[in-house]
């Protein structure tokens, strides 16, 4: 059986205006998702992540270009579709959500109104059906008073439930794909848990695979199944969230993990990671992270690390991690 | 370093690292030209541009029947040369123009700075009239005090720059207002300068940049004003040849056809206008991009 | 939205005091106003007469006074040259003034809004860069001069047109483009600019991530929260119209304010010059506050705006 979506080989790169700089904002990254199960992407600002996901969804803007790659979706290369068909998977089979809700919802038009949009340019729904079921989704987020807010504005919402509007506008038709990017970033740290665990309800509902882009590992562990690991446009580890956290085998990862503060270390200093991640204009050659790695050696500085299989499903780009043994890997 | 002698190290640093990327060489080259004109003006015009004879009137310029070469760009209805007093308006406004820009960016960098930096009921007082002064139109209101103080070269340049001052304060309060909570500044006040060592030494090279741009953009601005003010009769007082007077005269023969009088004056405030305008928006996106939104 | 709309009130009359205050001063401090506010060629015992009658020798802010109570009674002296009170004489000129703006708001919101989505829409291609052109232009002639040559071709050379005066539809077309010209340009550039800022905002992302047609983002999302900011430009700008449209007015003899300014410094009649002046700017603190007004009924948000 095939993976809901499966990413081989894909570049995007943006071309500076004259055509002399060319900065490869995703390099090389291939994964598979099985339908249901969630994907958490990491890394941190600049890693091209976001460019990642936009890349999915085929909405570059104009300076970028996909270089080479594919992606194929439910058996179908994006890739290569027109764009009106690229249109009828936005949104109805392939949802995406972004970081500030205060943002991305128009500040002029009422929250019904733009559930309703979704439904009625993807499904022709009337529009008294559809302002009802956009009140229908408002409750299914778990915001109070449906009838009331489904006609008000968006700055009349909390920023809480504005992100739920977002969610709402999400699910709204019955995507099998949600990709968040960032979606608690902008949120209290009290209302994050609550978003979680209605992400989570509404996967478990509506058979979701979700791709969950974000720099905070404390969610990635809650939230996901797999992971990879993004830096400067590279997939540097990816693997069961269980194998990574346990085992992570690219200094990188290792670094973010043991960069979290946990209770009871209170004596301890913070350990941060040195230096700065990279100009993705100017990467350095050889692997992008031997600045900043404690395990470097000559080979990191020569050559970019092609994946080395780590355990079952778990892949890494590093010199220095221990490849499994050979006979030991399974599927 | 001395607060004055690091402002002018600034401007010069800044415009010696412009690179010559995109630099509109023909718009400045055409301000270059009409400098050039304006300071040789005696030696450059053939004739005197206020005294005419009378019985060489409206002569079309020398390519056209009934001209001569005398008269390269004709005479105006009272006999006297266009190309001489084309060439003597250059000077008038270059003067006018540079000279307001001058005197209002002055009045209302200070003005600026001050407000922003010192804040409280000074900054209310000089916002409240400036925002007041901002909603009447500079025209009507240079106007308005023409015909107050009289009409001369010298008082056109004075109300051009009581009328301009407040577009400078309004970015210049703006841009100090951000400079305010930077680092350098918290610095300086902790060190324990004076307001006022602070405002010249640090605040007013930073705010240079916006100034600067800001002039050349009002260079345009002055000078189609000015145009305007001695179109109507109130700006620079005949005999003396501006080209917004030579407007007016123009058009006592426009009906008859004497489109010299009226095209050529208008050619080059045009011409001085557009390459003021096209060299202020280079010097805008080069020596700050966030000055954009001006 | 109640107390926004006092808010807005009480800033306005701040604005039309100071303004009445700013033209005062400026009268009352530059040298004699007797010689102003006195017809040409008085004798030496009518300048003495009023300067009584003015009470200019009373404290500055008594004067003030005085000259507040007759402004809120609607007096605003009289006419020399008409002999009649200047109030009177402004208001009957007004609406030939707004009919030229009107139509010169018209033809630069026709022609402004449409090139400037286009040129945003089709940003740094062909269209764009003849927007740029246009803008430039627009921005550099002066209005008067365009008029000027307006004449010289369509009533000059090729009569078709009036040269001046009021009366017919043909009449206003000159002065409406001559006028307009520049508030064009100015209208384009900030669609433009508004239209771009709009397009690249979260909220059009998230319209084309649900996968609507590009042309209903551009038309629902994109369009209207572009069209906010020039709207409210074009509002203002309409009253700074009737107040700059003094030189193509003369131009072309056009029976509004604006000639009524001309005259009164042709003929030295300085009671209609600060009678015009003071309307003229009070009326644009006044259209600036409906503005407001109605850009807070278009935009939920600002009404509450503390």
């Amino acid at each position: 059986m095939s993976a809901l979506l499966e990413v081989s080989g894909l570049c995007t790169q943006y071309v500076s205006q004259r055509g002399t700089r060319v900065t490869r904002a995703v390099d090389e990254v291939s994964f598979t998702l099985e339908a249901g199960r969630t994907l958490g992407i990491v890394g941190e600002s600049g890693s091209g992540k976001t460019t990642l996901a936009l890349t999915l969804m085929r909405l570059l803007p104009p300076a970028a270009k996909i270089a080479a790659g594919s992606v194929r979706f439910d058996g179908e290369e994006l890739l290569t579709k027109p764009e009106h068909q690229m249109r009828d998977i936005r949104g109805k089979r392939m949802a995406m959500i972004l970081q500030d809700p205060m943002a991305s919802l128009n500040p002029l038009f009422t929250v019904g109104d733009q559930i309703a949009e979704t439904l009625r340019a993807h499904e022709a729904t009337p529009r008294r059906t559809a302002w009802a079921k956009a009140r229908d989704l408002l409750a299914a987020v778990n915001i109070a008073a449906p009838d009331r807010r489904v006609g008000e504005y968006p700055h009349e919402l909390s920023g809480g439930m504005r992100q739920r509007v977002v969610g709402a506008i999400g699910i709204s038709c019955g995507p099998r794909l949600l990709i968040a990017d960032e979606p608690t970033t902008s949120l209290d740290v009290t209302i994050q848990a609550q978003y979680l665990k209605l992400l989570g309800d509404l996967q478990r509902e509506h058979g979701l695979a979700m791709i969950f882009i974000t720099h905070n590992l404390g969610i990635v562990a809650r939230m996901c199944d797999q992971v990879a690991v993004m830096y400067a446009g590279r997939l540097v580890e990816a693997g069961p969230v269980r194998s990574i956290f346990n085992e992570p085998a690219h200094p990188y990862t290792r670094a973010l993990i043991e960069s979290i503060p946990k209770f009871g270390d209170a004596a301890e200093r913070l350990t941060a990671i040195e230096g700065q991640p990279p100009d993705p204009a100017a990467l350095p050659p050889g692997c992008a992270f031997h600045p900043r790695c404690p395990f470097v050696v000559d080979q990191c500085r020569a050559e970019a690390p092609p994946e080395t299989q780590i355990a079952a499903r778990h892949r890494a780009r590093c010199w220095v991690a221990t490849p499994a043994p050979a006979g030991a890997l399974k599927g | 370093m001395n607060g004055s002698r690091a402002a002018s190290l600034t401007v010069a640093w800044r415009f010696a690292s412009l690179r010559v990327e995109g630099f509109p060489w023909i718009p400045a080259l055409i301000l270059g030209t009409i400098a050039f004109v304006a300071i040789f003006a005696n030696v450059l015009a053939p004739y005197n541009p206020e005294i005419g004879a009378l019985g060489d009137r409206f002569r079309p310029p020398a390519w056209q029947a009934g001209g001569s070469e005398a008269h390269l760009l004709g005479t105006d209805h009272v006999g006297r040369d266009v190309l001489s007093r084309l060439i003597f308006g250059a000077r008038v406004s270059m003067v006018v123009g540079f000279t307001a820009v001058i005197v209002a960016g002055i009045i209302g960098t200070v003005l600026g700075i001050v407000s922003g930096y010192l804040g409280g009921w000074v900054d209310q007082v000089i916002m409240r009239v400036t925002d007041t002064w901002l909603a009447l139109p500079a025209l009507t209101f240079a106007i308005f005090l023409a015909a107050v103080v009289g009409p001369s070269e010298m008082n056109i340049v004075i109300i051009l720059g009581a009328v301009y001052w407040t577009r400078y304060a309004r970015v210049i309060r703006g841009e100090v207002l951000s400079l305010r909570e930077r680092d350098f500044v918290r610095l300086a006040i902790v060190a324990g300068c004076s307001k006022k060592t602070i405002m010249r030494r640090h605040i007013l090279p930073n705010v240079l940049n916006s100034a600067i741009v800001l002039g050349t953009l009002m260079l345009g601005v002055v000078i189609v004003t000015e145009a305007a003010l001695s179109f109507l009769g109130v700006g620079v007082p005949p005999p003396k040849p501006a080209w917004g007077l030579m407007l007016a005269d123009g058009k006592k023969g426009l009906m008859a056809g004497y489109w010299w009088l009226t095209v050529l004056p208008g050619v080059c405030i045009m011409l001085m206008v557009l390459s003021a305008n096209l060299l202020g928006d280079w010097l805008r996106v080069k020596l700050d991009p966030q000055l954009r939104q001006l | 939205m109640k107390r926004f709309i006092v808010k807005r009130l009480a800033y306005a009359a701040l604005s039309l005091l100071l303004l009445s205050l700013t033209i005062f001063l400026f009268v009352r401090l530059t040298g004699d106003p007797a010689v102003l506010l006195v017809e040409p060629g008085a004798s030496k015992d009518d300048l003495a007469a009023v300067h009584a009658q003015l009470g200019l020798d009373r404290p500055l802010w008594v004067q003030y006074g005085q000259f507040m109570t007759s402004l809120v009674r609607g007096n605003l002296g009289n006419s020399f040259y008409y002999r009649t009170p200047v109030l009177e004489l402004y208001l009957s000129r007004l609406p030939y003034s707004l009919l030229l703006a009107a139509a010169a708001m018209a033809f630069s919101l026709l022609v402004g809004i449409p090139s400037g989505i286009l040129a945003a829409v089709r940003v740094n291609r062909w269209w764009d860069s003849a927007g740029k052109l246009f803008a430039l232009l627009g921005l550099s002639l002066p209005s008067f001069w365009v008029g000027l040559v307006m004449i010289l071709f369509f009533s000059v050379y090729l009569g078709w047109l009036p040269s001046s005066g009021s009366g017919t539809a043909l009449h206003v077309i000159m002065p409406a483009f001559a006028l307009g010209w520049y508030f064009a340009a100015a209208h384009m550039r900030l669609t433009r600019s508004s239209m771009l800022e709009v397009l690249g905002s979260e909220y059009v992302k998230l319209a084309r991530l649900k996968g609507l047609p590009e042309a209903l983002v551009i038309s629902k999302h994109a369009f209207k929260n572009a069209l906010i900011p020039v709207l409210t430009l074009a509002g203002i700008n309409l009253v700074i119209m009737v107040n700059v449209a003094v030189v193509v007015e003369t131009v072309f003899a056009w029976p509004g304010v604006g000639r009524l300014l001309y005259e009164g410094i042709a003929f030295r009649d300085f009671p209609v010059v600060q009678a015009t002046v003071l309307l003229g700017g009070a009326m644009i603190v006044v259209v600036n506050f409906l503005v407001d007004i109605l850009y807070a009924v278009i935009d939920p948000r600002i009404r509450y705006e503390r």
